[in-house]
């Protein structure tokens, strides 16, 4: 069984070649390519899956060493596998929404002429994401963390002849580099510290190291998993990363790669048990971020960047798990599973709806959707309740326990960050109560299409395949497209309870990852009951707002804390007058240290030894006595300078 | 000397009268300066019997001959051990036969080889009244700028001379590094000096420049000449005898029998102070060390190119040659007095040639400034005082050698119609008109500089290796300065000839004969050779770095 995981990586890997490779004569079947491989991945994830079912707990971890790549001297760098529970889980997620999605893609790309070469990136992104999760050291896994963001740049910037796609690829890249930077400090600080990279010896000999340094690589880590979780302070990319094509934010900046951060965390568990000031530095990361990206969820008004605030607010829900420690890491992964199914489906249904709107993303000019598109509004509405924890949905089973692990943090320290959960969920209701009822309910906006203003930045003139500017045909979206969204809606509403009802998932990771029950300072009911509460206020709320009046197509201006979460709560203005005029600053002061200090220095050098060249070249004066003279006293000096040396 | 030693050293001669031995001379082992030196005699009659149409032909043709079978000598005895397990001192203990002098010999040879074919080159100045003429005055004699002259041209005559006294000059170069006791030294000295003051005085044109050159250089030689042989007479002085050997044995104390007559002066310090300052000082005069320098610039720009490569390669060659064996031979035993000395020299030596190339406009002049710096560099790999210093040295004399006549014969192509173009101003753009003669001069000119993949650097990388090994770190960080110093002027020379926009009036690049090509293409494929796969000369200079004593 073992030879079999290398060859998880190798089939979509093999899609990804032959597709980039192949040129247009495969661009008939590319599409068809593409998917058959990512299933065949997902297949033999299915038989590993299994197969491992049928071992004991404790026997399910298996490896496979392919080769030796960098070996030199102490440095030993393998191409090697790991398969346990937390991998497992992660290949099922990938190949399972990878399939769906490449599925979905066909009837959604049907009409985009580089349909081959998205599907190539995509099988890309799909050996890279899975290179990751199944390496069995840290060089590995950042190799494939590197891919995953080549992917994820490729796909953002996929219409790159819109600039804004373009900008936004840029973006996400650079954004993503720092906290790459953290990932490779921290794996050249277990180099140093534990001559190694491998997850055996490194998380194996971690009582071996002082506090001090597991805290730096901590921090380090978590740096990288900020940058690729889009988590506070790097968070600011995802929101324009949705100006990739639509699947791509379903599978890559919703159910995969924004995730990988968690992975990171919870699979350096060991480092960061043994570091409590940094996995409360993680806990606060979480609990900030997941009340950022609700905040902006709740101002925006293009579906897919309100999906993105959702989705940055969710995985800081998992960072928070995360940061809890052994109370934690099991519901993080466990609501990163439900959030992959609920938050794909979720975004294949905003897909769906862009596809039968023109590709409008204004969530105010859409409005009264759901008689024109069943099967998107059902499977979106069970999407909706499972995100905001509707009793009984993935959402309600898995976020629950992170609000109780939460609590039971203990102190101050557990009360804040069960409070901040809790107003978490409570917004998160609220935003997603308002886009269901902007798009689904309530007048039909756009047909008022022709009389809106023109002033809307937000809005691209989209529209690949249609005419412009003319007034939709809102229509349900081909079989390829709703099949995915439907077998995703069943996730989201059975997952959780599968994974939930009788602990089955904290059984299935526990060997891994460990597990304690945390002891709440209230009963787990009590919890329950205040999340259902704050559930419906939110969405009561959202209700009075959006529901019962008319939304204007032209969004009002909104109080100050409205436009600023209009504008991602100032992050690109923080970061352009910190970051940007901060590091001109530096450069403009640095070159001028440059100019004066060091060019005056080298300047100055070189024009006093220019100088000192001009004057003693007049001592070369042409007269061969002058000469004699410096000979003569060059002997008495040689000859006084060999006596003294003797006399010393 | 007092009377008494006088007349002991007479007695002495007279005392075994009975039996005297034939001095016994292993012509074998001395052949190639024999065979340097016949030929040069045979120059001699050439110039006095054979017709004069035929002297060049004839000259060129002996010269080429006798350097390559004296270097098929050098090689020979070499291979037959002479530089190893069989070397030895020959000529009733005059001449040193071993590693270093025949490397140092080899290399001399081939330096006046290839200064031959620069020498013959005769297609570079315009046919003058039907005639091919070469770098050289049409009759030496003649007072530059007269009626005699203008005849002398409008003969046709050359001055082909210059052969036979090339002949010379490098016969006393390969006694020199191999002389084994002060007087032959001395000799070799003047043997390879006066030939090189003349052939300085015989540029074809600016002959005033020329002469003016001759006269410093030989003014300034015999001032040099004075102070050396004064050095040697202290010498004798202080240990009785003028063989290297003795000296050191007198330096160390190991003296096996004193002569009674010498007995009150030797083992006096003072006078083996002074008299190696002195000694070392007419050395450091032939490798152009500061302050013993001045002549360089003044000399190397006078001279006919041609004598000007030949010069600077072999000259520092057979003075470092010579330099090298004395300290290390006669006068290992003095190192703790030497070294700080000769720190100091090769400090000022480097940093002084550096900087004043700097502000240089002529490029020989800037070559000749150039020489200086690298002869400081040299003093820094003699200064380590150990094996690896030897052979540090005797590599990088190889490598500058080639790379030195090959930047010579290169500044003898560019001309305009007053001869040579040598101020730098006209080489602007160079590398846009003639870029095959500007690449091969920017490959000579980053050898100077010490750019890796060129001899230069292998050279440099020697000496600073074996200078900081011995102990002589500072030695090396203000080499390493002073090299970044001299790199500011090669490269500016570089950019001028590739990055400026040529000059309407520029010079013209002269097709040479097949000789200075030769000589060229040797010199950059022995810079590139040096440069890219150094490590089997490596192996034979540090095999050929032993002496014998």
């Amino acid at each position: 069984m073992e030879n079999l995981i290398a060859l998880l990586v190798a089939a979509p890997l093999l899609g990804a070649a032959v597709l980039l490779c192949g040129g247009r004569r495969l661009d008939a079947v590319g599409h068809w390519i593409g998917t058959v491989l990512a299933a065949a991945s997902f297949v033999i994830g299915a038989l590993l899956f299994a197969d491992m079912l049928g071992k004991d707990a404790e026997a399910r971890e298996i490896g496979q060493h392919l080769f030796s790549w960098i070996p030199v001297g102490d440095f030993q760098a393998d191409i090697a596998f790991q398969l346990d529970q937390l991998s497992m889980t992660f290949v099922l997620l990938i190949t399972g929404v990878g399939t769906l999605i490449h599925v979905y893609s066909i009837g959604y790309m049907e009409h985009d002429e580089r349909r081959r070469r998205f599907f190539g990136y995509l099988n890309l992104f799909l050996a890279a994401m899975l290179l990751l999760v199944l390496a069995d050291n840290y060089l590995l896994l950042y190799v494939g963390w590197e891919g995953v963001g080549l992917a994820s740049y490729l796909l953002i910037g996929f219409w790159q002849h819109k600039p804004s796609a373009a900008t936004a690829a840029k973006k996400a890249f650079l954004v993503n580099r720092v906290g790459d930077m953290g990932l490779s400090i921290a794996i050249m600080l277990m180099f140093t510290t534990f001559g190694t990279f491998a997850f055996g010896p490194v998380l194996g000999r971690v009582g071996e190291t002082g506090e001090g340094t597991l805290t730096a690589i901590a921090l380090m880590l978590l740096l990288a998993a900020c940058g690729k979780s889009a988590q506070v302070p790097l968070q600011s990319w995802l929101g324009d990363a949705m100006e990739g094509p639509t699947p791509v934010s379903a599978l890559i900046h919703a159910a995969t790669m924004v995730t990988a951060g968690v992975y990171l965390i919870v699979r350096s568990a060991d480092i960061f048990n043994a570091a409590p000031n940094a996995q409360l530095v993680v806990t606060v990361v979480g609990a900030v971020t997941l009340l950022f990206g609700a905040i902006v969820g709740c101002a925006k008004d293009d579906i897919k960047k309100a999906l993105a605030g959702s989705t940055m607010s969710q995985i800081g829900y998992m960072v928070l798990a995360a940061g809890l420690g052994p109370i934690g890491y099991v519901f993080a992964i466990m609501h990163l599973v439900t959030h992959g199914f609920f938050k794909a489906g979720l975004f294949l249904g905003a897909g769906s709806v862009m596809h039968g709107m023109n590709d409008e993303v204004d969530m105010r000019k859409y409005g009264g959707l759901r008689k024109y598109m069943p099967v998107t509004f059902v499977t979106f509405g069970l999407g909706y309740l499972a995100i905001i924890g509707f009793p009984g949905l993935s959402g309600f089973f898995s976020k629950d326990k992170i609000i109780e692990a939460a609590f039971a943090k203990g102190g101050a320290e557990g009360w804040i960050v069960g409070g901040a959960a809790l107003l978490g969920a409570a917004l998160t209701a609220y935003y997603m109560t308002r886009v269901m009822l902007m798009t689904f309910f309530g007048e039909e906006r756009w047909r008022h299409r022709a009389t809106a203003s023109p002033d809307q930045p937000d809005v691209e003139p989209a529209a690949e395949h249609q005419g412009a500017h003319a007034e939709p045909h809102p229509h349900e979206s081909p079989k390829s497209m709703t099949i995915p969204m439907i077998v995703l809606a069943f996730g989201s509403v059975f997952a959780g309870a599968f994974f939930g009802i009788g602990d089955r998932f904290v059984h299935w990771l526990e060997p891994v990852t460990g597990h304690e029950h945390g002891h709440p300072p209230v009963s787990a009911l009590t919890v329950t009951l205040s999340t259902v509460v704050v559930l419906l206020l939110g969405a009561g709320l959202a209700y009075l707002h959006y529901g019962r009046r008319p939304v204007p197509v032209v969004a009002p201006r909104g109080s100050l804390l409205t436009r600023a979460a209009r504008r991602d709560l100032l992050q690109d203005d923080f970061n352009h007058v910190v970051l940007v005029r901060g590091g001109e600053h530096l450069t403009r002061s640095l070159v001028y240290v440059d100019h004066t200090l060091v060019d005056g220095v080298v300047n100055g050098t070189a024009a006093s030894v220019g100088g000192l060249s001009g004057r003693l070249r007049r001592l070369q004066n042409g007269y061969a006595r002058s000469y004699a003279v410096s000979m003569f006293g060059g002997a008495a000096v040689l000859i006084a300078a060999t006596l003294l040396m003797r006399a010393v | 000397m007092s009377a008494s030693a006088v007349h002991s050293l007479w007695t002495m001669a007279a005392d075994p009268i009975e039996k005297i031995d034939a001095p016994k001379i292993e012509y074998g082992q001395l052949a190639p300066t024999l065979i340097v030196i016949g030929a040069a005699i045979l120059g001699i009659l050439i110039e006095a019997l054979v017709p004069r149409r035929s002297r060049y032909h004839a000259q060129v043709f002996l010269s080429v001959v006798a350097l390559a079978a004296a270097f098929a000598a050098v090689v020979a005895l070499a291979a037959g051990g002479h530089a190893t397990t069989k070397a030895g001192i020959v000529a009733m203990g005059a001449i040193a036969v071993d590693g270093p002098a025949l490397f140092l010999q080899g290399t001399i040879l081939l330096a006046g080889l290839l200064g031959v074919f620069t020498f013959a080159e005769r297609r570079l100045d315009p046919v003058a009244h039907g005639n091919r003429v070469d770098s050289f005055a049409a009759q030496a004699a003649s007072v530059p700028g007269s009626e005699g002259e203008k005849a002398a041209v409008r003969a046709g005559f050359t001055t082909t001379e210059v052969f036979p006294l090339l002949l010379f000059a490098v016969g006393g170069m390969l006694i020199f590094p191999a002389a084994n006791d002060l007087l032959t030294l001395f000799i070799a000295l003047e043997v390879f000096s006066l030939p090189l003051y003349l052939l300085c005085a015989l540029a074809r044109r600016k002959r005033l420049v020329s002469q003016e050159a001759a006269v410093k250089y030989f003014l300034l030689g015999a001032f040099a000449s004075a102070f050396t042989l004064f050095g040697i007479a202290l010498l004798y002085g202080y240990a009785g005898s003028v063989s290297y050997a003795t000296i050191a044995q007198v330096v160390d104390g190991t003296v096996q029998n004193v002569t009674p007559a010498l007995a009150e002066t030797m083992g006096n310090d003072a006078l083996l102070l002074v008299g190696t300052a002195m000694l070392v000082m007419g050395l450091l005069f032939k490798v152009g060390a500061v302050p013993f320098h001045m002549w360089t610039p003044d000399v190397y720009q006078g001279a006919p190119t041609p004598v000007t490569g030949f010069m600077a390669a072999a000259t520092k060659v057979a003075a470092f040659g010579a330099l090298l064996r004395v300290l290390y031979v006669v006068l290992p035993g003095l190192r703790w007095d030497w070294r700080p000395v000769m720190w100091a020299v090769a400090i000022v030596t480097m940093l002084g040639g550096a900087i004043v190339a700097i502000t240089q406009t002529d490029i020989k002049r800037l070559l000749a400034y150039s020489s200086i710096a690298h002869a400081g560099f040299i003093l820094a790999g003699v200064i380590a005082a150990s094996p690896d210093g030897i052979s540090s040295v005797l590599f990088y004399l190889a490598a500058y050698s080639f790379v030195t006549i090959g930047a010579f014969a290169v500044v003898t192509l560019v001309r305009d119609a007053g001869g040579e173009a040598t101020h730098l101003s006209k080489w602007a753009g160079l590398g846009r008109r003639s870029p095959l003669v500007a690449a091969v001069f920017a490959v000579f000119l980053l050898a100077f500089a010490g750019i890796p993949l060129t001899s230069g650097f292998a050279g440099k990388f020697a000496v600073f290796k074996a200078a900081a090994e011995g102990g002589a770190g500072a030695i090396v960080v203000i080499g390493v300065i002073s090299s970044a110093i001299a790199a500011f002027f090669y490269i500016r020379v570089i950019v001028l000839m590739f990055f400026s926009e040529p000059r309407p009036e520029g010079p013209t690049v002269a097709v040479p004969s097949p000789l200075t090509m030769t000589a060229i293409a040797v010199g950059v494929a022995v810079t590139v050779v040096l440069g890219v796969a150094p490590q089997y000369f490596l192996d034979l200079a540090s095999q050929a770095g032993v002496f014998v004593r």
